[in-house]
């Protein structure tokens, strides 16, 4: 369908549309230039008068709850992702809506996974007119190819809550999908069949939306403590025989990565964070669960345990290795926004160094400070980065918008933001003149490490002087860029963009950095 | 005429390399390619096969090409390969550009503590090898690679030796037996390759007959840079002839031992202490030092046995051997470290090292240290340790501006 839209060129030089899903937008005006005003949205009072004194909210169905609730045609359901690829709950909710009549829904998941692939069929009928959320796999494909009737907005977690708090998004109807509740609604993802760790994606859900909907497959008596989202911001409790697939939730170990380059380049940033001076008693550091995150965090503990040295904190997610660096004293807190195995789950449970945060405390840019900023050094991973340091992670250099933002933008405040990523794969370059989606700022962004190589930001003169007489490969980026270049025999044709938006990607602030086309086909 | 040539690796998990098909024909020159990323690369893959076919004079036919992110350099070499199995006496090349990068020269004294088995068919693992910092890598014509797959295994590593950069690790080929082995150094010679490997020699003949074609074709070609040579023995004939086989050509470098042929040739197995290949591997490091080359060791093969494999190094270091094959870049650290001198060892040799420079200043036909006199080879083996010891980052460069130099 043709959309007629408005373009603005915003600070970071990036044509993005004035109106988004009905919306009117504020571009991009640079890192730390938006300041909002006004107060935080909120949902509207209730009376326990509405709600049985008994505390029993269970209703028989998913579409009782939601007839309970008084979903209507054009409202916006949210969810969160804390069951990632096992999530068996928002297939069934939207069948349900199906089943009501209900059309031109908004999806505003806190991510969608490939196991909601069968919600393209409700995209195609009209029962879900759009989905703001990140979008992995299938769900990324079809938007990519234009077929969504609104546009996909990709916001980071703390980006997600910014929305929600600021009024941005309202939330007709919340779905939390509980591991273990009671049946006035308290909830937590400690424990039970489908045990996830902690539902902090879904908090703000619970504190915004109209309406709120617990769904679990392990209801206990009252009072279901400790619990993490609170009773008295449900509406109704469903429950499932089964609402995830526990091996798709938590896988049973993550794994490590076993290539020899994505190994040497995790030893390359331990050292980096070594050399630099940032590894020193009292730090912290936060790394992600993909493989070569992992793989960084086990030599920073050798590295840790040789020097002598202890951390502060570390931001999860939460793997077993960083239980680990907790149960052996390397740590005095896992500060948790998600847990990805289960000794993550279970050290969440049993241990109180493990902290449950939520987006609000990690993330969200309008608030009163976050915990992203005091992070000393975060290891994130990056599709592309260019010549100016400027990086991404929502599409790839063909222009298919395939992953979602995660925290990725809200933890490039923290003091210093490393890149570790291969310098090719297969023949793709990741060092480019230009990314093709800036999803990051270059200013944000402080170091490269990649097999062939690092790279700190010319801005960064204190990492350069710190690593000036390290030994370790330091190099400018260009030149990095070059002899990829020459190994890949030269530079990759781009793809061809229509004016079609199919997408906007969301700065921390709410302002819009910058818009994906789709790609002429 | 209808018959398809199939180039490139099989199955559905190929990264980093491509399929061709070539179908010979009379009229047109029909070209298909499809990319993994087909936007990125569609154009360029394209190009690159027309100009291969042009430098082989195929101008008609079908050519089909599938790929999965595959170099340039491979891409050409499929093609070639494809061709040539369609046109066996097919006579021209089609050769990527010599690259400046990989012009670099070895030397016959070089530590050869770590050397990196790389799949000739398998170029996605080449690409990267040199990072990792081997003493050298050795791109596989032999064994690794299946019979089917020989003459694309050459045209890769051909291609390769010409393309990428292995940042400094010299560049070996081991080459198959026999005729085939011929077929491989006229594809190899003249690519600067630093050392061949050569398998399960049994006689110096064998090493004097491939040095002579060796020499050939580098007369042929104008070559003056050496191509250094590694027998390696793997049978009983081959331990008893060490002696002779090591000493059959000036550039020879080094002899290796292949644990795997050689037990089974004498009719054992491989066992965790070794001691039916106790004679073997002694035998060859008399005879490698009898004739000044270095004894290199087998391969450890448990890629994640990170402290059977430094049990085995150091075993080999007290046996005598200057180095181990490694068939994971894993296993190159672990090398180096086990092979590095101990503390006591570097003391040692920097007292020596130091004597023979008072010696030479005071124009001393005698080094002596103390009350001892210490022999020739003694002072150079010394001044080897304190090499590895550089090399292994355990003494800094100027290590003799801070010992007080002639004190």
């Amino acid at each position: 369908m043709s959309k007629k839209v408005e373009f603005v060129k915003n600070a970071a030089g990036r044509r993005v549309p004035t109106m988004v899903n009905g919306k009117e937008q504020v571009p991009f005006k640079g890192v730390g230039k938006h300041r909002p005003s006004g107060n935080k949205a909120a949902p509207p009072i209730a009376s326990c008068i509405d709600y049985p004194a008994d505390g029993n909210k269970v209703v028989e169905s998913l579409r009782e709850a939601l007839e309970k609730v008084g979903l209507k045609s054009g409202m916006t359901v949210s969810s969160h992702h804390h069951f990632r690829n096992g999530d068996l709950v928002m297939n069934q909710v939207f069948d349900a809506a199906a089943d009501m009549g209900m059309q031109d829904l908004m999806w505003f998941p806190s991510a969608a996974f490939p196991c909601h692939e069968p919600l393209i069929k409700h995209l195609d009928s009209g029962v879900i007119h759009h989905i703001e959320g990140s979008l992995n796999g299938p769900l990324g494909g079809y938007a990519s190819e234009g077929k969504m009737k609104g546009l996909a907005v990709l916001r980071s977690h703390g980006g997600r809550w910014q929305a929600i708090q600021d009024g941005e998004v309202h939330i007709d109807v919340a779905i939390i999908a509980a591991p273990t509740a009671d049946a006035l609604g308290n909830c937590t993802g400690d424990r039970g069949p489908s045990a996830c760790g902690l539902l902090g994606f879904g908090l703000a859900d619970s504190i915004y939306a109209d309406k709120v909907i617990v769904v679990t497959d392990n209801l206990v008596p009252f009072p279901c403590y400790p619990w993490q989202i609170q009773g008295q911001n449900v509406d109704a409790v469903v429950v499932l025989d089964k609402v995830g697939e526990p091996e798709k939730i938590v896988s049973g170990t993550t794994q490590l990565t076993r290539s020899p380059d994505r190994l040497y380049i995790a030893e390359l940033t331990a050292e980096f964070v070594r050399a630099a001076g940032i590894m020193k008693d009292g730090f912290s550091f936060q790394a992600g669960a993909g493989g070569t995150s992992l793989a960084f965090a086990i030599y920073l503990k050798e590295m840790m345990k040789a020097a002598g040295v202890k951390a502060r904190f570390i931001r999860g997610g939460s793997t077993k290795y960083l239980v680990e660096m907790l149960e052996e004293g390397l740590t005095d807190y896992i500060l948790d926004g998600q847990t990805f195995d289960l000794e993550g789950v279970r050290s969440m449970r049993e241990n109180p160094g493990h902290i449950n945060t939520s987006p609000f405390t990690s993330y969200n840019w309008h608030g009163k400070g976050n915990f992203a900023s005091i992070v000393d050094a975060v290891v994130l991973g990056a599709t592309e980065v260019d010549v100016n340091f400027n990086a991404n992670v929502v599409t790839h250099s063909d222009g298919q918008m395939l992953h979602g933002i995660g925290g990725w933008q809200n933890c490039l405040t923290s003091k210093c933001t490393i890149l570790p990523i291969p310098a090719f794969r297969d023949r793709i370059p990741v060092i480019v003149d230009e990314v093709t989606t800036i999803v990051g700022p270059g200013e944000l962004v402080d170091v490269i490490v990649t097999e062939r190589g690092i790279a700190i930001n010319p801005r960064r003169e204190d990492l350069l002087a710190a690593t000036a007489d390290s030994g370790l490969p330091i190099r400018p980026i260009e030149e990095l860029k070059a002899e990829i270049d020459d190994l890949i025999g030269g530079v990759p044709a781009k793809p061809v963009f229509t004016d079609e938006p199919i997408g906007v990607v969301k700065w921390v602030d709410g302002t819009v950095i910058d818009t994906i086309f789709r790609v002429k086909s | 005429m209808n018959t398809t040539f199939q180039a490139g690796p099989r199955g559905d998990r190929i990264r980093s390399d491509c399929q061709v098909f070539y179908t010979p024909g009379t009229t047109t020159l029909d070209i298909k390619v499809t990319c993994k990323a087909q936007v990125l690369f569609g154009a360029s893959v394209d190009g690159i096969v027309r100009e291969t076919l042009q430098k082989l004079n195929i101008t008609s036919g079908t050519v089909e090409v599938q790929d999965f992110g595959a170099l340039p350099w491979v891409i050409m070499a499929q093609v070639e390969t494809a061709v040539k199995r369609a046109h066996p006496d097919l006579e021209v090349d089609a050769l990527p550009e010599f690259k400046e990068h990989a012009r670099y020269t070895s030397s016959r004294e070089r530590f050869r503590r770590s050397r990196l088995y790389l799949p000739g068919n398998q170029p996605k693992l080449f690409l990267n090898a040199g990072i990792h910092k081997p003493d050298g890598v050795i791109l596989d014509l032999e064994d690794s690679v299946p019979p089917a797959e020989k003459d694309g295994a050459r045209l890769i590593v051909r291609n390769a030796l010409r393309a990428l950069d292995f940042f400094g690790a010299e560049r070996m080929v081991r080459i198959n037996q026999g005729e085939l082995g011929f077929k491989d150094l006229e594809a190899i010679v003249p690519q600067n390759v630093h050392c061949l490997l050569l398998p399960k020699i049994e006689t110096a003949d064998q090493v004097r007959a491939i040095d002579a074609r060796i020499a050939e074709i580098q007369q042929r070609e104008q070559i003056s840079e050496p191509v250094f040579l590694m027998p390696i023995l793997e049978s009983g004939l081959g331990i008893l002839n060490a002696l002779e086989i090591a000493q059959a050509s000036p550039n020879t470098v080094a002899l290796a031992i292949g644990l795997e042929d050689y037990t089974a040739d004498i009719g054992t197995q491989r066992t965790l202490d070794g001691k039916e290949s106790f004679f073997a591997r002694s035998m060859l490091v008399n005879a490698a030092r009898a004739a000044r080359i270095q004894p290199i060791d087998t391969v450890f093969s448990d890629v994640n046995d990170e402290a059977g494999l430094r049990a085995s190094v150091q075993e080999a270091k007290e046996l005598g051997f200057d180095g181990k094959g490694c068939i994971h870049p894993r296993q190159i650290r672990v090398i180096h470290e086990a092979f590095a001198p101990a503390e006591a060892e570097i003391e040692k040799a920097k007292r020596i090292v130091l004597a023979a420079d008072t010696a030479a200043e005071m124009g001393l036909g005698v080094v002596s240290l103390g009350s001892k006199m210490i022999d020739p080879p003694v002072v150079k083996r010394a001044e080897r340790t304190i090499h590895l010891a550089v090399e292994s980052g355990l003494l800094a460069e100027d290590w003799k501006a801070d010992e007080g130099q002639g004190a």
